[in-house]
């Protein structure tokens, strides 16, 4: 067993706990805004550049490589352009957004800054989720203190560009975390997602060119910068590059925010870090990415944190939740709890996933109530990948995917259930 | 252009065109539920998803542009298997009962469903029913059976500038609601209907009036008598199958015949007569204004009881301002109970009008207690749109397409050709100005058969100035004046004239106003259609009417000139006041 110090590396996470995160004295004291500082030296294309070099993928849960996105939204015409952050964290068992942004704000400001600077943004919004009024205070002040000291605002250090940024309290329903039902919500309107194409980064915020990304990809920008595009893309895997914040909660000894790099396994993280179940339970089934996430056997978490590992059992870690669950649950109660929250987060815009989840939670009830028949099984697996084939937005589409993990790693629970025939 | 395949076959499209609009030009049909022609893309459904090749989702074929190489499977098993998962959900949220609905083999979820090949629904149904709101007088709205595809909601938003009804709530709750108020009819609903004209489903239709209709035909007291107005007989056929804006008048005639109605009349006698009351209200009103009187310009058009709707409800203060015509079919319902009753010499109480319009707001006005020869009985008793007639015409097994043509019943069912295009923008304004015009000038209207054509046409608002030279001896004080008029339809184009009024700044000296745009060829009781061209179509199909014609202006009608000779008197006289003008109310918004 590897010990925790050589699972963890603190790349993002190395200044949380370490300076007082209100103090932007400390923070630049640490190093920090330097990163900003060394951007205004270089073209908006190098740096594109160098975060194209780095491999960085979007840490929001889809996994895009930002570099592109940033590069989509240099190109595109039209003007203002915006920088969107998305704070929504809204997926049950997420919280390193929270973590970040308490625990070390002006790191996030600063990867905006640079972010704006490249691909010529002028104003910013930070769309955080309603019930983080910690966030909020935290980054209101960092914000402030930025702009006293000249690092937000007109004319940032001389170098000729301005950028301000606003914090934006959330709507307080799960679908607002996506892009464009979160800029549908910024813009004032109810939280429903928006057609595809055209993308956010040609017609976002306002219909003008946006780029909206997660906290802690924001967060990772600085660092690029600072140690350049090849060193970052050295650390974690051949396919993945850099860290990764991982909420830890449900059955461990030690839940909590842990950064690791790519390439240590799931077991390194429930074991290593969470020291697995406590009161002696043994571990029954892991949930990654929340409550849209698919739901594994102990047996798979030898696989490691890696985008192509996972993509090839046909699993994602979404934006980095692993949650863990220990003999003492029923698999279907928890479905069943799964399946309660989509039905009430679902916006009800398009059919799969209006109708889908409650037929869902309906068929999980006769399992529950072991009334279920052959005949069940089938059009659940059937509604299921109707949604994840053909809802709207990625809510819908991820909705189903427990249901559908579990039938294929615990098919015995369904069966089990099945109505005696008389 | 862009080439793709689909299906195998090859492809070349304009860039920015759909999958859907591709897979047409190749003669295939991707089913659909919630596009709709001249709408914004919704992509809510979820019906028309196609296989793309390199894509781990199906994409909506309404709403995914074409790209170079696109390699796409309509009917992919995957595509299928979706597709009907897709609308058997949508049926276990649905009061499916067909049989008693009135969209029953005229509607766009049972013919997807049926195309999708269902025959048992395997998902539960989770209908919750919920009340129908029947408030309104020409609106129902059925909830239990709204598939949620936002049709309704950008047609009152988009079109008519309203935004009475929107979706509210979420998930399963989600709905389609009227924004104000619980029920339609404590909101600001003008009653136009076009949200029922082009809701797939029975979730919003007119209300139903087939039923007292056939009561009063197998009563064998009543004397019911029937009339159409100018606008159902270029669309009553597309309900058979037939194109759009091809005119059935003597077929329409004749099925009416054949259901037993026992007079047969034209709303369009009265819309000759409206011009006679309107032109000379008008011309009363310009010569008071010239010559140093009182009177209120610009004068406008009030034969459309959704813009009357939209008028009393938006602005109140300015209704001095209209017309005080009663609408047509108003005026031909006060004179069938009371000139006609009297030379049949039948009790108006016995007698039983009904009016087939191609509008549900007619419905509302009907049941106006102003609008009523002596107090008790309306004008009109029921009101059947386009489509209830169709359901009637079908309900009696009557042939339509193969009827032989018949007439209108006389008096009442001659008119000119200027009638006719009451049906279409433009087409009032234009009537009256033949008319006005040869009053004040003793010329024929200076244009190329006869059609003023700078209001001819289906742009929103139009506008035409008509120089008065060489007038009468009677209108000397007009000679020189630039007359000048505007033409909007729809609701949300009327407000921008109205609020010129308001501001003072109208240039006008007459207004033509409906409430549906385009006219009321697109009213909302008309057939619904997936014809993205089917207004261009029915108002070629007017101007047919009214060119087909010997006599072209409403003052050759020569029953319009003797009921004035053997009944009115002289237009705006005592009597004409007393049964064809009205007086409107000031309601205010909810
Ligand atoms: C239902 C739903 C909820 C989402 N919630 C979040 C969220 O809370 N935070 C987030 O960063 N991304 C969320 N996303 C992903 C965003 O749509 C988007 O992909 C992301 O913000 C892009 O940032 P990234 O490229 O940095 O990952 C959500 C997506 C969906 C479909
Ligand atoms: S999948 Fe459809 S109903 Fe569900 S949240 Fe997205 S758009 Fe709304
Ligand atoms: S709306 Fe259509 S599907 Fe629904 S009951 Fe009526 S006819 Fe049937
Ligand atoms: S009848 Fe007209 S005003 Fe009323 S809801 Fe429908 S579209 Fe809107
Ligand atoms: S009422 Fe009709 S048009 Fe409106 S959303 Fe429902 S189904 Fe669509
Ligand atoms: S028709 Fe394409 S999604 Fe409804």
């Amino acid at each position: 067993m590897k010990t925790k110090n050589e699972i963890i590396k603190t790349l993002v996470t190395k200044r949380c706990g370490v300076i007082k995160p209100d103090s932007i004295e400390e923070f630049i004291g640490a190093g920090g805004y330097q990163a900003v500082v060394k951007a205004f030296s270089m073209q908006p294309e190098q740096i594109i550049g160098e975060v194209k070099a780095s491999n960085l993928k979007g840490r929001g849960g889809a996994g895009f490589p930002t570099g592109i996105k940033m590069d989509a939204v240099l190109k595109a015409e039209g003007s203002p352009k915006y920088i969107i952050c998305n704070a929504d964290e809204g997926e049950p068992g997420n919280f390193k957004d929270k973590y970040l942004m308490e625990n070390d704000p002006h790191q996030l400001l600063e990867g905006m800054i640079i972010c704006a600077y490249a691909v010529g943004a002028s104003h910013g919004y930070i769309y955080i989720r309603g019930e983080y009024g910690d966030s909020m205070t935290a980054l209101e002040k960092a914000i402030a203190d930025a702009k006293a000291n000249g690092w937000l605002g007109a004319n940032i250090k001389g170098s000729g560009f301005s950028f301000d940024v606003m914090v934006h309290s959330g709507a307080g329903s799960y679908v607002c975390g996506e892009e464009f039902a979160l800029i549908e919500s910024l813009e004032g309107k109810p939280g429903r997602p928006r057609n595809k194409p055209p993308y956010p980064t040609t017609a976002g915020f306002r219909d003008k060119p946006t780029m909206i990304s997660n906290v802690e990809t924001f967060s990772n920008i600085g660092i690029i910068v600072n140690g350049g595009g090849e060193a970052f893309k050295a650390i974690g895997t051949e396919t993945s590059a850099g860290t990764r914040l991982i909420s830890l909660s449900g059955n461990v000894k030690n839940p909590g925010v842990y950064e690791v790099p790519f390439g240590v396994t799931l077991a390194d993280i429930v074991y290593g870090l969470g020291e697995g179940a406590p009161d002696g339970q043994k571990i029954k089934m892991v949930q990654l990415g929340g409550a849209s996430g698919p739901i594994i056997p102990p047996e798979l978490l030898d696989i490691r944190l890696d985008y192509k590992d996972l993509a090839d059992e046909g699993i994602s870690i979404g934006s980095g939740a692993v949650i863990v669950i220990d003999e003492r649950f029923g698999m279907m109660e928890i479905l069943e709890r799964i399946m309660k929250f989509f039905c009430r987060e679902s916006c009800g815009k398009c059919t799969p996933c209006r109708e889908g989840n409650r037929q869902i939670l309906n068929i999980l009830n006769k399992f529950i109530a072991c009334k279920a028949s052959e005949e069940d099984i089938k059009n659940l697996t059937s509604i299921c990948n109707v949604m994840c084939l053909t809802s709207f937005c990625g809510l819908g589409q991820a909705a189903p995917t427990a249901v559908l993990t579990t039938l294929k790693y615990f098919g015995g629970e369904y069966t089990g259930r099945l109505a005696a025939k008389s | 252009m862009i080439e793709l395949t689909i299906n195998n076959r090859k492809v070349s499209v304009p860039e920015g065109t759909t999958i859907l609009d591709a897979a047409k030009k190749l003669g295939i049909t991707i089913p659909t539920l919630c596009y709709f022609p001249n709408q914004k893309t919704k992509a809510n459904c979820r019906v028309c998803v196609v296989e793309v090749d390199g894509y781990r989702t199906l994409q909506t074929a309404c709403s995914t542009p074409v790209a170079p190489g696109m390699v796409v499977k309509t009917n992919s098993p995957k595509a299928l298997e979706a597709r009907k998962v897709n609308i058997e959900l949508i049926l276990a949220n649905h009061d499916a009962r067909c049989l008693e609905c009135s969209r029953n083999l005229n509607c766009e979820l049972q013919k997807v469903a049926n195309q999708a090949g269902i025959t048992d629904n395997p998902f539960e149904s989770v209908l919750v029913m919920q009340d129908i709101d029947d408030s309104s007088p020409s609106i129902v709205r059925n909830p239990n059976k709204c598939i949620k595809c936002g049709r309704c909601i950008e047609v009152c938003r988009d079109v008519q500038g309203l935004n009475i009804i929107d979706d509210a709530g979420r998930s399963a709750d989600m709905g389609v609601v009227p924004t104000f108020g619980k029920f339609l009819n404590d909101s600001n609903c003008v009653a136009c209907g076009q949200c029922a004209v082009v809701c797939p489903v029975a979730a919003i239709t007119e209300k139903d009036e087939i039923g007292v209709v056939w009561e009063a035909l197998s009563d064998p007291s009543k004397r019911v008598v029937v009339q159409t107005a100018p606008a159902v007989r270029v669309a009553l056929g597309e309900e058979f199958g037939m194109a759009p804006g091809t005119p059935v008048t003597g077929k329409m005639a004749a099925s009416l015949r054949a259901l037993g109605f026992d007079d047969i009349f034209d709303t369009n006698f009265t819309a000759d007569l409206t011009i006679m009351e309107e032109g000379t209200e008008f011309l009363t009103r310009v010569k008071n204004a010239l010559t140093g009187g009182k009177a209120t310009l610009p004068m406008i058009t009030s034969c459309s009881p959704g813009w009357i709707n939209f008028v009393e409800i938006n602005y109140p203060e300015l209704l001095d301002h209209l017309s005080t015509c009663k609408s047509p079919h108003q005026m031909l319902g006060a004179l069938i109970k009371t000139y006609y009753a009297k030379k049949i010499n039948v009790k108006p109480e016995d007698m039983f009008v009904v009016s087939v319009m191609p509008c549900t707001a007619k419905k509302y006005e009907a049941k106006r207690p102003e609008l009523s020869v002596d107090g008790i009985h309306p004008d009109v008793d029921a009101v059947l749109t386009t489509r209830e007639l169709a359901r009637m015409i079908k309900q009696a097994g009557i042939d339509f397409v193969n009827l032989p043509d018949e007439d209108f019943d006389n008096p009442l069912g001659l008119s000119t050709g200027a009638a006719d295009i009451f049906g279409v923008t433009g087409g009032v304004m234009e009537a009256a100005l033949r008319t006005v015009y040869e009053i004040v000038t003793g010329r024929e209207l200076p244009f190329d058969g006869l059609h003023v054509k700078p209001i001819v046409g289906l742009e929103g608002i139009k506008e035409a100035t008509i120089k008065i030279e060489n007038p009468v001896a009677d209108y000397a004080f007009l000679d020189g004046v630039e007359v000048k008029v505007a033409v909007a339809s729809s609701t949300k184009n009327a407000k921008v004239l109205m609020d010129q009024i308001a501001a003072g700044t109208s240039p006008y000296h007459f207004i033509e106003i409906m409430g549906c745009l385009g006219g009321c060829i697109t009213g909302g009781g008309q057939p619904r259609s997936a014809d993205p061209d089917v207004r261009i179509k029915r108002l070629g199909g007017m101007y047919s009417v009214d060119e087909a014609k010997v006599l072209r202006k409403s003052h050759d009608n020569p029953y319009v000139k003797s009921i004035y000779e053997e009944y009115l008197g002289a237009p705006n006289g005592h009597l004409s006041h007393e049964l064809l003008h009205t007086h409107y109310n000031k309601r205010g918004k909810a």
